[in-house]
């Protein structure tokens, strides 16, 4: 088959379109291949000649915005080629999270908007302290305030939505990038990435390039680890205590030598911890080679997300005292916005990031494109 | 810190003038002695590193596997390839002395922030001879100048050296220019490596010939040779072809100035190549490309307008990595003569007689497969199969400049010669002085190699001589 070259672009033709623009980068990417050692995105931009606009959302997803590209740059601006990969990528990622949700018009809104996500936050809060207010209760623990089967009426569905919202988006998103069928290999590839944070070492184990301009340091990619690894453990705490809940018929509260709090107590210091880490990095960090205009929804969702562990914790400290009530809410309502709001906000991120790692891993091995 | 008023109150050991490989190469050897070193570079930051923020590899010398190198790539072999593209053109002392120096240089360029990267897709025939920088040449300067920074060098941006004041044999003040305003920096010891004269198109014109103005630059804006042009004004010895300079075929489209590597057009081979009056001139199947785009930037040059067009046919368009600018295309020849302003009933003869030309046979374009054409002038001698599958696409050709050959004479120990022998305490490296042993040709990482080793030789003699 003849290549199509309809698909190249002018590289002098700077484009308002994500899409437009990142594929005018990316062709320039191949004509150098100077960053081939720094991630994955560059080996897969070298597996193509021309780019289809499904190619560009792969890409665009699998780029961890490290930036040592950009450093290392020769046709960064003022250059008239003005490379900025890590922006043209990441607002080419933005638009993809915002085109695929489902629906749309919702991830639009909390992918750039602070004060909505602040909005939720508030609606969050007033519908779980309604809810313990309305409700009646009986139990021990949380349960004396909200009752187990209240908290599963409310959690379950805002739980479950996302999840099933979120599949629908990664199906249009496999569909669009042409993956192929899925191996257990490509998913072991992929959570061995994910789970490193590969992507973030700089190729060689260096580092990224995110608030120190060239300086290489693994602040980030450190930080990055904290959040993910905390977030899962928090996960598997809540996990486990739906475990054995219903498999070993012991509800809550647990003591502290139990599944749920020593999996849920570090969960909670690593989550808080790594949310302050990055959002004293992001601070630091040049907002020019971030996603445009949407450094107010990513902001506000770290700031949710280390509220969603602090407040967990303080719950956890606050045992017994009059604070309980008031605490469950606030840390109810920020896991119910948090939840509600994962196919819209940067926590989108993750789903589509682990999907793109699974899709390179098969066009590695050659299997798809 | 870099107030210039400030920098020109106090006596500096050393001035590095120039802000590549090479300068930096010189800064940091020098600050590791303990010396105050300023480094005068001519560009904005964002510009900073003359040529070397194109480059993308090291040729280095070394006996067994060594960084990304794999395999052995000894002095012999190192000077033979060197020999063949100067055609002896090199003043071996100094070349042998280079290469051999090399095998040292990559473990100290490691040592000060530079990474190594496996070589790029398409380059496995270099990963014996060449090691590739992590990022390219840019992630080099950058590593180099936070290097520098943490030796406590001084650096001043959009720095221009005007005059290098000397006096009996010795450099006493470099007279350089920030913004408006022209500062005398005192120096007891000077490093020039501030490249060739490239940039300065009224030169080249000169040099080469009115047609230079057709040239485009592939590298810095910056490297004037205004410094160099001083120093041969005061006397100063040279060495090199002064009116020659490296040229390459490029995508005729590419920027002025700075185009670099992404300019590259690899389509040649399968093509035919016309000039302006839709003429062949040259055998385009004569070899493989990475042996033939050099001499292509000479062909080109010597046509009318100074620009040449390949064209291919559709059976052709996946054969070579796409040129970073979209090809013209069209349905029919005259369709595409138009787009591409050539004569098109030129054209069209030129292609009938090419295309009558052609003979059956295999065609590999892996290899040189001996598919040649018969009573055409010039023969086609490898890869000739009609221009007959629609739709055709045409890409035009330019002379790109990469560096001058014209430079100061050094010494084995980087030092400069003045009219009456060797400056008592100026040194020379990179670009600047790479016509005493690149001559004539090029191969591929050398420019880092000698700007590498004769900046470090001249940054460690010019911190002895003021130690």
């Amino acid at each position: 088959m003849s290549l199509d070259v309809s698909l190249q672009t002018d590289p002098g033709a700077i484009s308002q379109d994500p899409m437009e623009e990142a594929r005018r980068q990316v062709e320039i990417c191949n004509a150098c291949r100077y960053c081939e050692g720094f991630c994955s995105v560059f080996p897969a931009i070298n597996r193509n000649k021309v780019f289809a606009d499904g190619d560009i959302t792969q890409l665009a997803n699998l780029c961890h915005n490290c930036r040592g590209c950009y450093y290392a740059c020769q046709y960064t601006e003022p250059h008239e080629f003005a490379l900025n990969l890590p922006r043209a990528l990441a607002d080419a990622r933005a638009d993809s999270w915002e085109r695929l949700a489902w629906p749309g018009g919702l991830a639009r809104i909390f992918q750039r908007s602070a004060a909505a996500m602040a909005g939720a936050l508030v609606a969050g809060f007033a519908l779980m302290f309604l809810a313990i207010a309305a409700i009646p209760a009986g139990g021990q623990g949380f349960y004396a305030y909200l009752g187990h089967g209240a908290m599963v009426a409310i959690f379950l569905p805002a739980f479950l939505f996302p999840l099933v919202s979120i599949a629908m988006s990664l199906r249009t998103y496999w569909r669009e990038v042409g993956g192929g069928a899925v191996r257990l290999a490509d998913l072991r590839a992929a959570a061995l990435s994910a789970g490193r944070m590969k992507n973030l070492d700089g190729g060689q184990g260096q580092g990224c390039n995110f608030e120190k301009e060239e300086r290489y340091t693994s602040g980030r990619r450190h930080v990055h680890q904290a959040i993910m690894w905390g977030f899962l453990l928090c996960f598997a705490s809540t996990g486990s205590g739906t475990v054995l809940h219903y498999v070993f018929g012991s509800p809550a509260p647990y003591d502290f030598w139990t599944l749920p709090k020593l999996l849920g107590v570090p969960g909670g210091l690593l989550l808080v911890l790594g949310c302050v880490g990055m959002v004293m990095l992001k601070r630091k960090a040049d907002p020019a080679l971030g996603a445009t205009g949407r450094e107010g929804g990513s902001a506000a969702f770290i700031w949710l997300l280390g509220f969603v562990g602090l407040s967990g914790l303080l719950l956890y400290a606050a045992r017994g005292t009059a604070l309980t009530g008031p605490l469950l809410a606030v840390h109810l309502g920020a896991v119910l916005t948090f939840f509600l709001l994962t196919p819209y906000s940067k926590m989108a991120h993750g789903f589509y990031r682990f999907t793109a790692l699974v899709n390179d891993a098969g066009a590695k091995a050659g299997r798809t494109g | 810190m870099t107030d210039p008023a400030t920098l020109a109150h106090q006596v500096w050991d050393v001035v590095v003038v120039g802000g590549g490989n090479a300068a930096l190469c010189a800064a940091i050897e020098a600050a590791e002695t303990g010396a105050r070193v300023l480094i005068l570079e001519g560009a904005p930051k964002a510009y900073r590193g003359g040529n070397s923020r194109h480059t993308r590899n090291f040729r280095c010398m070394h006996h067994g596997s060594l960084g990304p190198l794999v395999e052995t790539y000894d002095e012999e072999e190192f000077f033979d390839d060197l020999l063949r593209v100067t055609k002896g053109e090199t003043d071996e002392a100094l070349a042998r002395m280079c290469i051999s120096t090399s095998e040292d240089c990559l473990p100290w360029m490691q040592a000060h922030g530079v990474r190594f990267q496996p070589s790029l897709a398409g380059t496995l025939s270099l990963d014996r001879t060449n090691a590739f920088f992590l990022g390219g040449g840019k992630a080099l300067v950058n590593a180099y100048y936070l290097t520098a920074q943490d030796l406590g060098v001084t650096v001043s941006y959009d720095a221009q050296v005007r005059h290098i004041g000397i006096e009996d044999n010795r450099a006493t003040h470099v007279e350089v220019e920030i913004g408006e305003t022209r500062y005398r920096m005192q120096a007891r010891a000077v490093v020039l490596a501030s490249g060739g004269f490239q940039a300065d198109i009224d030169w080249l014109a000169r040099a080469w010939g009115e047609s230079a103005r057709n040239f485009l630059i592939r590298g810095t804006p910056y490297n004037r040779g205004v410094v160099m042009k001083d120093m041969l004004d005061q006397g100063a010895q040279s060495v090199g072809d002064p009116t020659q300079c490296h040229a390459v075929a490029i995508d005729g489209r590419a920027p002025k100035f700075d185009g670099g590597i992404v300019t590259r057009l690899d389509c040649v081979p399968f093509s035919i190549v016309v000039n302006r009056d839709g003429c062949r001139f040259y055998d385009e199947g004569e070899d493989v490309w990475p042996k033939r785009y050099a001499i292509w930037g000479r062909l080109v040059a010597a046509q009318p307008g100074q620009v040449g067009y390949s064209i291919i046919d559709s059976r052709s368009i996946d054969l070579f990595m796409p040129s970073v600018y979209p090809p013209i295309s069209a349905d029919t020849i005259e369709e595409l003569a138009g787009k591409l302003d050539l004569p098109p009933d030129k054209l069209k003869a030129t292609i009938a007689a090419f295309n009558a030309g052609c003979r059956p046979g295999d065609f590999h374009p892996q290899k040189l497969d001996g598919l040649a054409t018969d009573g055409v002038e010039p023969a086609k001698t490898n890869w000739a199969r009609p221009i007959s599958e629609p739709p055709f696409y045409g890409y035009s050709l330019r002379p790109g400049v990469t560096f001058t050959y014209l430079g100061l004479k050094v010494d084995n120990t980087a030092r400069a010669a003045g009219p009456e022998g060797l400056y008592d305490n100026i040194w020379s490296a990179g670009e600047m002085m790479a016509g005493s042993i690149l001559g004539q040709g090029y191969l591929a990482g050398f420019g880092m190699t000698i700007g590498t080793v004769f900046g470090r030789i001249a940054g460690q003699e010019a911190a002895a001589h003021v130690a």
